[in-house]
């Protein structure tokens, strides 16, 4: 508790031991048409007004988290013969996307009382006390989420991926997937040594749809009946000119 | 080349989506149906959400329906009349299926309820149609005198009240069964993401006794409205119809089935008939599969439950 308060009380104060200071390759990301996922650089260093603490393990992780929405996890049981989704949880504000990458094994970047206070692994931002329905009581449940989205490239922890030079200089690649939800993509930078916290910094990227992509997606929520006689229109003009293109083939 | 759908928000091969058309495009012009029934499946394979694939879907046999029928009205092979009392069934069929499938969404049995509706309808219709050709087949071969089924003239059909005189059709029948077979296609159309054709040509003829020169017609000409109200539905409660997705199926579609035509006048109808059922049960087993072998996988994870 003590050494909690400590640290809070060294995190408040404006000057720092170690302070990180970073940015993005790119701050903004525009979904288009041939959008095939993205890779931004995050690199920073880290900044010391006094010689760096010997003997200690210095560790920077990097996390990114997508906007957040409401998911189901289902499970299914075999009733009557057939397989069907029988059991569900929900969880409030899931991220749609989620990232961690550190410097070292995140066993050694961090303790398990400073992840409980960041939330930094997957788990335990999955189980941050704003997300009110899914607990550690589910553990199979949460276990499954992970498993299904890191299989689907929307969940992923990178060990060892950030790079350090110097105990100064640091970067990461972070992969973000094709299929991207628009909206801001919070990332946090720690520096950790023995795996306390020592400073944070934090920014975000914007996702969003561009051109025709954005037209069609805005068109679509905006304008629901206009959007559907567009596709209808769209639809019997290729069927009908389809027809025609190829009678004028055969004569 | 990979091309980001707006509305299913994944990224796709282009050229997958317009194989996949031309694939469907070529098997529904050899046999003739609208082909809704592989394209949708197949579109759950290649990771679109099923929610958009039905929609889209319903959408794309618009424009592959509006094709075939132009050619049905130049031969004067739609009987409108008979037409329009199936559309009323499916009218108010679409718009209780698309209910049916906002609910299920929510309640995470979507998936379930096509899969089934599927393993169902086409099981018993490719098992009928492989039958019945294997049958005709084997008629041919013992090369007697075709034993003329004879339909029978009279049945509980001919009971019931309401009837109208359909002249394209040379029939006098109640409109109560047309609608019903409307209601029901109307159903699958929104739940399926199918255009029905495969479930109301062997009703037309089996069930309503029309003459099988205007069913393939007059079933198109029902097909473009129901599937159109349908893509309608889906777009303004579901926000689920993905043009892009659409436009790109709808290109590979057309040409292929430009194509299939071709081949299909080269064969023979009833082994075009016995090839048509083996795929159809193909499909239906192959999903039925999914549904009694243990998923390696027991967890998904689905959007929604409040929106």
């Amino acid at each position: 508790m003590i050494r909690l308060l400590l640290i809070l009380l060294v995190a408040g104060l404006p000057l720092r031991a170690e302070e990180i200071v970073a940015d993005l390759s790119q701050d903004r990301i525009s979904i288009s048409t041939n959008f095939d996922g993205s890779e931004i650089l995050v690199f920073g260093a880290i900044k010391r007004n006094a010689p760096q603490p010997v003997g200690t393990d210095m560790a920077v992780i990097i996390t990114v988290t997508g906007p957040r929405e409401n998911i189901t996890v289902r499970r299914k049981a075999r009733r009557f013969g057939i397989w069907v989704n029988t059991d569900s949880r929900e969880v409030n504000g899931a991220p749609s996307f989620y990232s961690v990458s550190s410097s070292i094994p995140l066993s050694r970047a961090l303790t398990p009382a400073e992840d409980d206070r960041w939330r930094i692994t997957t788990a335990s931002a999955l189980t941050a006390p704003d997300m009110t329905t899914m607990t550690d009581n589910d553990p199979e449940f949460l276990e499954a989420l992970i498993r299904v989205n890191t299989a689907a490239g929307t969940y992923g922890t990178a060990e060892e991926s950030v790079q350090v030079r110097d105990s100064t200089l640091f970067s990461a690649d972070i992969a973000l997937p094709a299929d991207l939800t628009e909206g801001n993509y919070n990332t946090r930078i720690f520096l950790t040594r023995n795996g306390e916290v020592v400073d944070s910094y934090a920014t975000s990227i914007y996702v969003q749809k561009v051109g025709l992509e954005r037209w069609i997606y805005a068109l679509a929520n905006d304008e629901p009946i206009l959007y559907g006689l567009l596709s209808l229109f769209i639809a019997i003009v290729a069927g009908w000119g389809a027809s025609a293109v190829f009678r004028l083939f055969k004569n | 080349m990979q091309i980001y759908l707006p509305i299913a928000e994944v990224s796709v091969n282009a050229f997958l989506l317009l194989g996949l058309g031309g694939l469907v495009g070529i098997l529904s012009g050899m046999f003739g149906v609208g082909g809704g029934f592989l394209m949708t499946p197949l579109l759950f394979m290649i990771g679109i959400p099923p929610a958009v694939a039905v929609a889209t879907e319903a959408n794309q046999i618009v424009a592959s329906s509006f094709s075939g029928v132009l050619a049905h009205f130049k031969r004067k092979t739609v009987d409108f009349r008979m037409g329009l009392v199936l559309l009323v069934g499916g009218l108010i069929g679409a718009a209780v299926g698309v209910q049916v499938f906002a609910i299920l969404r929510e309640l995470g049995q979507v998936d379930l309820l096509v899969k089934l509706s599927y393993v169902l309808f086409l099981g018993v219709i490719g098992g009928l149609m492989f039958l019945e050709s294997l049958n005709s087949i084997r008629r041919a071969r013992s090369a007697g005198p075709a034993p003329r089924t004879v339909r029978r003239q009279r049945s509980w059909i001919h009971a019931l009240p309401f009837k109208m005189k359909f002249r394209t059709s040379g029939l006098y029948i109640s409109v109560i069964p047309p609608v019903i077979v409307g209601l029901l296609v109307g159903v699958l159309a929104a739940i399926m993401g199918v255009g029905g054709g495969f479930i109301m040509v062997p009703a037309m003829i089996y069930l309503l006794g029309m003459p099988t020169k205007v069913v393939v017609g007059t079933s198109l000409f029902q097909i473009i409205f129901v599937t159109a109200f349908a893509t309608m539905l889906h777009a303004t409660t579901n926000y689920t119809v993905d043009m892009v997705l659409a436009v790109l199926l709808l290109l590979g579609g057309v040409v292929g089935a430009q194509i299939g035509t071709r081949i299909g006048v080269k064969m023979k109808a009833e082994q075009l008939r016995i090839l048509l059922a083996i795929l159809v049960l193909v499909v239906s087993g192959k999903l039925a599969l999914d549904l009694l072998i243990e998923p390696a996988e027991l967890y998904s994870v689905g959007f929604g439950g409040q929106e």
